[in-house]
């Protein structure tokens, strides 16, 4: 195991990349402590598969190091990094049978047969292959293939670390939380370093202690999955995490108070002057939004009821509010009028937290 | 306008993968179908659009028999979960092929065209090539194909399904207004009940090859008629535990018990199955509706403002989805309070029971 | 998927029908017309039943040329299949100038008509003239193919495998860049030596492939005739006088038309059989 930095990491595809958007990877500076449970979330194209295969050395950085318990290893090839990696599609072995396909990294560091079958018996009980250990692995299902690529990640006693790239891709979603709160198991058990890499905020949310939000090749922020939800950095990171995602409101200032329209707002950062003339802008979430006798008024636009909360789209001078409350609740027939909790609600100036 | 399906069968080499089904779809509103993966969605969806033969059964369109009407005289279209584009077509082209091949004129071209494109956002990528536009881009631009043209059906297959979580939200919100201002059948089909629950219209629970259940989406999902539909429609799955009745109380095995109330207190004591969705438990009891259950933590997952967590005890696994961060490590105890008022009892055969009248209403007429 | 049916497509089929027809299905008739008869192609018959069948399978001489045919394809398959494959594995998988310039040179013996290629190798080995011949001379091997029998068989292989091995490069090419990268990646990553690689990822994932590869080999080589005719003629002696060659001897050089014909009936059967057993054979494994 190991604690592993990326350092003024920048990386671009092209052989001479001229402009910002050649680049895949802007500038990474990152540590991940020993045993962490890492997500990287991003949308597709934030460059996120492009740092896990940096981290791993399928891919060498164009500038920066990658640091293993401070030693770089940007020379180091994958295999002597003591890497394991999961695909988004199940890469397994065809021709070989599920226990030959966990013996084979073993095998290929010649290990006694002895000390290879223990493990492999040890690891098929973790990842529950137990039962189809003489099966051939071509036959399987995407889930146990995926499950096999695991176990041969798990397998090997020395790994720094374990890569999961959008691992739940191909997995039925009747089964996508199993496989899941599997993962999140292992990592308990284990404390074997792990990193995420996924588009889904959800899986990144549960599976991991701390979240890298990136986007366009760039970090937004890293938190717990709390800090995330609680207090947002930046505009993005408000939007793209929590379904429906963050409230982002065009808002304005005055002597000392922020402005909805003419209805002042309040927020829980504070506010100066110097952040006039910049793109100013309200952040709050659905869940802190309530409806109240007097506040900002609305008009209801949409109702869907989803199970247990409704999802209430409002509109304010022709900007969508959503907010969600419990599925009792009735809602206002009229006179509708939102307050926001002044806690969980913030003022950001060019899409970052003043 | 309606379709029906009626007593339609498909067979492939022996193996039944659509068993007899009858289903009358109006257009107004979306028409989903719910089901895991292998469910017999893409199946019927294609024996719809006339893409599949069927082996015995008859499909109406407004009254009129299309069964052996081929797919090119039906007048649909349809939507993949893969974005299929005409890889050497503009975008322009693409969207505007159907109406190339209805021979439309040029200048009704351009018109439908520009509407669906700036309604699906794609107006400043008319003249790119499919391959240049990214995962949404090319879905909007199947989407605009396949609504330029005044199908009677539109049929879309898990359309969202490869694209980006985000995106999918965003789509998900501006199908419907899409959708909704057409005088066409929509059929959607889709693996997560959140989705259907958020389009709203009706929706027909699919389990290998059989619709279980088909009427409102809301009462088909507060009001499933067995327990095979109402897990089709739970995410994650509706905990289930065996119950024993005697009198009118409910015992579970550990010996846990409450007190049944209305017409579920006449039935006939012994075995059924209780069932009740994760996000009826709550941290304390908020009235005698609600009894204690305790147990071990198996793993807590944090979901940004949710917790979900799974523990077990003697009556069995149980998963629990509740609001607010609530971490636990494997292995601590816990207690929670859940609302018997919001369970549903299944009897042996796993068909429900339900103690109102409205749920009797709906069981009946589904 | 059910397609519409349509009487329309028949109409566009007649030509086609009409010509496979004259060209194939009513030679075919004639000839095994011809190998249960007694002619002399004059339109004078006389029934002989299966006797030609039973001369032929009976005869040394079809023996022979039989045994001479196996051994060939046998070894050009041994060469040519591993070889192949080698030179595939080793062509670039990038897209670039040097793997459209790999790509042209391994096209070039494909597009050359086969006659040309017999002549060529004609010409190429003549132990006097030619560029080949002179060489293995001058580094004091006794190479002469039109009088030695090694060196006759030496030169035919030589030139098929020249010949006809792009086509298997191709093909296997074609199957290799078919694997994702992630297969790759995930072998790094568990350590695997290059021939793991190959022995786990790309063979298996190139089966396919190969084996139209060895069916196309097997089946062409088997019946290989203008290259090996122009360039021995069958000798020295009857030496490299492979099936077809025998065959042609027997039709147009000797006129025993209906001995002819049963053997094209049995030629084209062994063919069919062997293809079948193979495929067969290939196919099962996949079905797992």
């Amino acid at each position: 195991m190991a604690n592993i930095k990326l350092q003024g990491l920048r990386h671009s595809y092209a052989d001479n990349p001229k402009n910002d958007e050649d680049w895949a990877l802007k500038k990474i500076d990152l540590e991940w402590e020993d045993g962490g449970a890492y997500a990287l979330l991003g949308p597709s194209g934030c460059g996120k598969t492009t740092l896990l295969n940096i981290i791993s050395g399928l891919l060498q950085p164009s500038h920066g190091s990658v640091k293993f318990d401070d030693s770089e290893v940007n020379q180091i090839s994958t295999d002597k990094r003591d890497i394991a990696q999961i695909f988004q599609f199940p890469v397994v072995y065809d021709t070989m049978s599920v226990y030959d396909n966990l013996a084979f990294p073993l095998r290929n560091l010649e290990l006694a047969e002895t000390e290879v079958h223990d493990r492999v018996t040890e690891i098929a009980q973790l990842v529950e292959l137990t039962s189809m250990l003489t099966s051939r692995a071509s036959g399987l299902t995407a889930g146990d293939k995926q499950k096999i690529s695991l176990g041969r990640g798990l397998v090997r006693t020395k790994v720094n670390a374990i890569l999961f790239d959008e691992p739940l891709t191909v997995i039925d979603p009747h089964l996508k939380w199993q496989l899941r709160s599997k993962l999140k198991k292992l990592h308990q058990l284990l404390n074997r370093t792990m990193i995420y890499v996924t588009h889904d905020q959800v899986e990144a949310l549960t599976f991991a202690d701390k979240v890298v939000v990136m986007n366009f090749g760039e970090v937004l922020q890293i938190g717990t999955p709390v800090e995330l939800f609680e207090k947002p950095k930046n505009t993005f990171v408000g939007h793209f995490i929590g379904s429906p995602g963050m409230n982002i409101l065009p808002c304005s200032l005055d002597s000392s108070n922020v402005k909805l329209g003419k209805y002042t707002i309040e927020t829980a950062n504070q506010v100066s002057q110097n952040h006039k003339g910049k793109n100013l802008e309200i952040g709050v979430r659905p869940e802190f939004i309530q409806f109240s006798d007097d506040g900002l008024p609305v008009s209801i636009v949409k109702v869907c009821n989803v199970g247990h909360t409704q999802i209430v789209e409002t509109s304010f001078e022709g900007h969508k509010i959503k907010l969600i409350i419990d599925e009792d609740i009735v809602l206002p027939s009229n006179n509708v009028h939102l307050s926001f909790n002044k806690n969980k609600t913030y003022l950001y100036a060019n899409s970052w937290l003043v | 306008m309606k379709l029906e399906l009626k007593e339609v069968v498909k067979t492939v080499r022996g193996k039944t993968h659509i068993y007899p089904t009858s289903l009358t779809f109006k257009s107004g509103d979306f028409n989903i179908l719910l089901g895991t993966t292998g469910s017999g969605k893409t199946t019927l969806m294609q024996i719809m659009a006339g893409l599949e033969s069927i082996d015995s059964g008859s499909i109406y369109f407004d009254g009129k028999d299309v069964t052996k009407v081929p797919v090119q005289k039906r007048n649909i279209s349809m939507v993949y979960q893969s974005f299929i584009n005409y890889p050497n077509f503009s975008v322009f082209d693409n969207i505007a092929s159907p109406l190339y091949v209805a021979k439309f004129s040029e200048v009704e071209i351009r018109k439908r065209v520009g509407d669906i494109a700036e309604l699906l956002k794609l107006s400043p990528l008319l003249d790119h090539n499919p391959s240049e536009l990214s995962g949404g881009q090319q879905q909007r631009t199947a989407m605009a194909r396949a609504l330029v043209k005044d199908s009677s059906l539109v049929l879309l297959d898990e359309p969202l399904a490869n694209l980006d979580y985000k995106l999918r939200e965003e789509l998900r919100d501006e199908l419907p207004p899409l959708l909704a201002k057409r005088d066409s059948i929509v059929v959607y089909s889709t693996t997560e009940p959140q989705e259907a629950l958020l389009f709203g219209g009706n929706t027909a629970t699919l389990h290998e090859g059989k619709v279980v259940q088909f009427g409102p989406t809301n009462e088909v999902y507060q009001y499933p008629n067995n327990i095979i539909s109402a897990q089709v429609f739970s995410e994650p799955i509706m905990n289930q535990v065996k119950v024993i009745k005697k009198g009118n109380q409910l015992f579970m095995h550990s010996g846990t018990k409450w007190q049944l109330k209305g017409k579920a207190a006449i039935l006939e004591d012994g075995g059924y199955t209780y069932g009740i969705r994760p996000h009826h438990f709550k941290i304390g009891a908020n009235n005698d509706g609600f009894i204690r259950i305790s147990g071990r933590v198996d793993i807590s997952e944090i979901s940004g403002s949710d917790s979900v967590i799974h523990f077990e005890n003697e009556d069995g696994f149980w998963i629990v989805h509740l609001p607010g961060i609530h971490s636990h490590s494997f292995g601590n105890s816990i207690e929670l309070y859940m609302d018997t008022t919001k369970g549903i009892l299944f009897d042996i055969n796993g068909n429900a029971i339900f103690n109102n009248e409205q749920a009797d209403m709906v069981i009946n007429n589904g | 998927m059910n397609k519409t049916t349509n009487q329309k497509a028949w109409i566009f089929l007649a030509p086609v029908l009409i010509l496979v027809a004259f060209n194939a299905f009513i030679p075919l008739i004639t000839v095994i017309n011809y190998s249960v008869q007694e002619t002399f192609g004059n339109n004078e018959f006389f029934w002989e039943g299966l006797t030609w069948f039973e001369n032929i399978l009976h005869s040394e001489r079809f023996h022979n040329s039989l045994i001479r045919q196996l051994t060939f394809t046998f070894t050009i398959l041994l060469i040519e299949i591993p070889l192949g494959v080698a030179i595939a594995l080793a062509m670039p998988t990038k897209k670039g100038i040097w793997l459209s310039i790999c790509l042209v040179t391994m096209s070039l013996p494909l597009l050359i008509p086969w006659n040309v290629v017999g002549s060529m190798w004609n010409i190429f080995s003549l132990p006097e003239i030619g560029l080949l011949g002179k060489l293995l001379n001058s580094l004091g091997f006794d190479y002469n193919y039109t009088r030695q029998t090694g060196d006759a068989w030496f030169t035919l292989i030589l030139m098929d495998v020249w010949h006809w091995t792009s086509l298997v490069v191709l093909l296997s090419y074609a199957g290799l860049i078919a694997i994702p990268d992630a297969y790759y990646q995930a072998a790094k990553i568990d350590g695997a030596s290059a021939w793991s690689v190959f022995r786990y990822i790309q063979l298996p994932k190139m089966k396919r492939v190969l084996t139209i590869a060895i069916l196309l080999r097997f089946m062409d080589s088997f019946n290989i005739y203008t290259e090996p005719f122009v360039l021995t003629g069958g000798g020295p002696g009857n030496s490299t006088t492979l099936l077809s060659i025998d065959l042609v001897k027997l039709a147009l050089g000797q006129f025993d038309l209906g001995p002819a014909a049963a053997m094209s009936l049995i030629y084209f059967l062994i063919i069919l059989l062997t293809c079948w057993i193979f495929y067969t054979l290939m196919m099962r494994n996949e079905e797992d």
